[in-house]
């Protein structure tokens, strides 16, 4: 999933403090679950605001509101007449849903709530730790399905830097040595052959370089 | 809830398995705390949310008392360890949000603990009371139909 995290309320409000009508709008979706744009969310960053606007005489008018998806159009039209109302959109989405709903409004202003941070998954209940990278050219398979691009902190590619103390990582003690967990693995499904290969330095075309990135699926086209 | 009286307000979230009852034995001993707190009963702490908090100072409130039972002891088993952390979160938006974070705490009571809640209830108002009323109570006439009285 996608994971966010919220802006400080100073921050919010230095974004929102020339409009006046502002409807804060949730995403149902990835940050509903990493616990930072949803419904709750929006509720709890909508009270914060409007306390502020009084603490500062603002004068916001703040309604709230969340979709389904907000980096889908289907979802977006519920979110059409609320959003022709208000003077700005605050939106706690993605970067990809923030940007879709101004796509979709061109003339109203629509900001980030939230800071887009990574792509991972819920560890424990309250830790979301980064597992993909999105860099284009998978290598899971490779590494016993765990990734040296997003898991080691030099992002090693032919073993371990030899800096980790025990199996903690030199650069963040409080996290593993990803390339002691890819041995381990490896080991664990009786691939560590694998280790023997020399991997290239890795080709970064296929990952932000070439500007924006698209998927076109003919299969789903007319 | 009406911001015109220039004496405090406070919410007091308690938990029904403790500070609630000790609230109650606290009436039965005729024990006397001051008026100001307004309590709500939870069926346990770890069920307030972080918009509860908030929304009780959108309202209005000076003041926020979360009362859950003593750390170990949560009829839940970790209900009120997960108000603690809430009521922390909270504390760091109201001051993002220019509040002062004192006006928000959690206590912990049994609920035998009746003279404990009575301390806890003074002792809080006396903070709110030396904070003054919360800088937000400017509230419009709209928000002021919904409010809490």
């Amino acid at each position: 999933m996608i994971v966010a995290e919220r802006k400080t309320i100073p921050e919010l409000v230095e974004i929102l403090r020339p409009h006046k009508k502002i409807l804060v709008l949730g995403c149902g979706t990835c940050v509903t679950v990493c616990l930072s744009g949803g419904e709750r969310e929006v509720s709890i960053i909508s009270s914060a605001l409007r306390i502020a606007s009084r603490v500062q005489d603002l004068n916001f008018e703040i309604d709230e509101l969340t979709i389904e998806r907000q980096c889908d159009n289907i979802f977006i039209e519920q979110a059409a007449e609320p959003i022709r109302k208000a003077d700005a959109v605050l939106s706690t989405a993605c970067g990809a849903g923030v940007q879709a709903i101004a796509e979709r409004f061109p003339e109203k202003p629509v900001y980030a709530g939230l800071n887009t941070t990574f792509l991972g998954i819920l560890e424990e209940r309250g830790v979301w730790t980064e597992k993909c990278a999105a860099c284009g050219a998978c290598i899971l398979h490779k590494y016993g399905g765990i990734c040296p691009i997003t898991r080691c902190a030099k992002r090693m590619l032919n073993g371990p830097c030899g800096g980790s103390r025990e199996d903690r990582c030199e650069v963040r003690a409080d996290r593993p040595c990803a390339w002691q967990l890819i041995y381990k693995r490896l080991k664990d499904i009786n691939q560590l052959e694998r280790l023997k290969e020399m991997e290239p330095a890795k080709n970064w075309n296929p990952s932000l370089s070439g500007g924006p990135r698209m998927l076109i699926r003919e299969d789903h086209r007319v | 809830m009406n911001t015109g009286n220039s004496e405090p307000k406070i919410v007091a979230f308690c938990c029904h398995y403790c500070a609630y009852a000790a609230a109650d034995l606290a009436g039965s001993g005729r024990l006397q705390y001051p008026p100001n707190i307004r309590i709500i009963r939870s069926p346990c702490t770890g069920r307030l949310e972080i918009n509860f908090f908030m929304k009780a100072f959108e309202a209005g409130a000076d003041g926020v008392l979360v009362a859950g039972c003593e750390e170990g002891s949560c009829h839940f088993k970790d209900g009120n360890y997960l108000a603690k952390g809430r009521v922390n979160t909270t504390r760091q938006l109201l001051q993002e949000a220019g509040l002062e974070p004192e006006r928000l705490r959690m206590v912990n009571v049994s609920a035998a603990g009746s003279q404990t809640f009575v301390e806890y209830v003074r002792d809080m108002v006396e903070t709110i009371t030396k904070l003054g009323p919360a800088r937000h109570q400017k509230t419009t006439a709209k928000e002021q139909q919904g409010a809490i009285r």
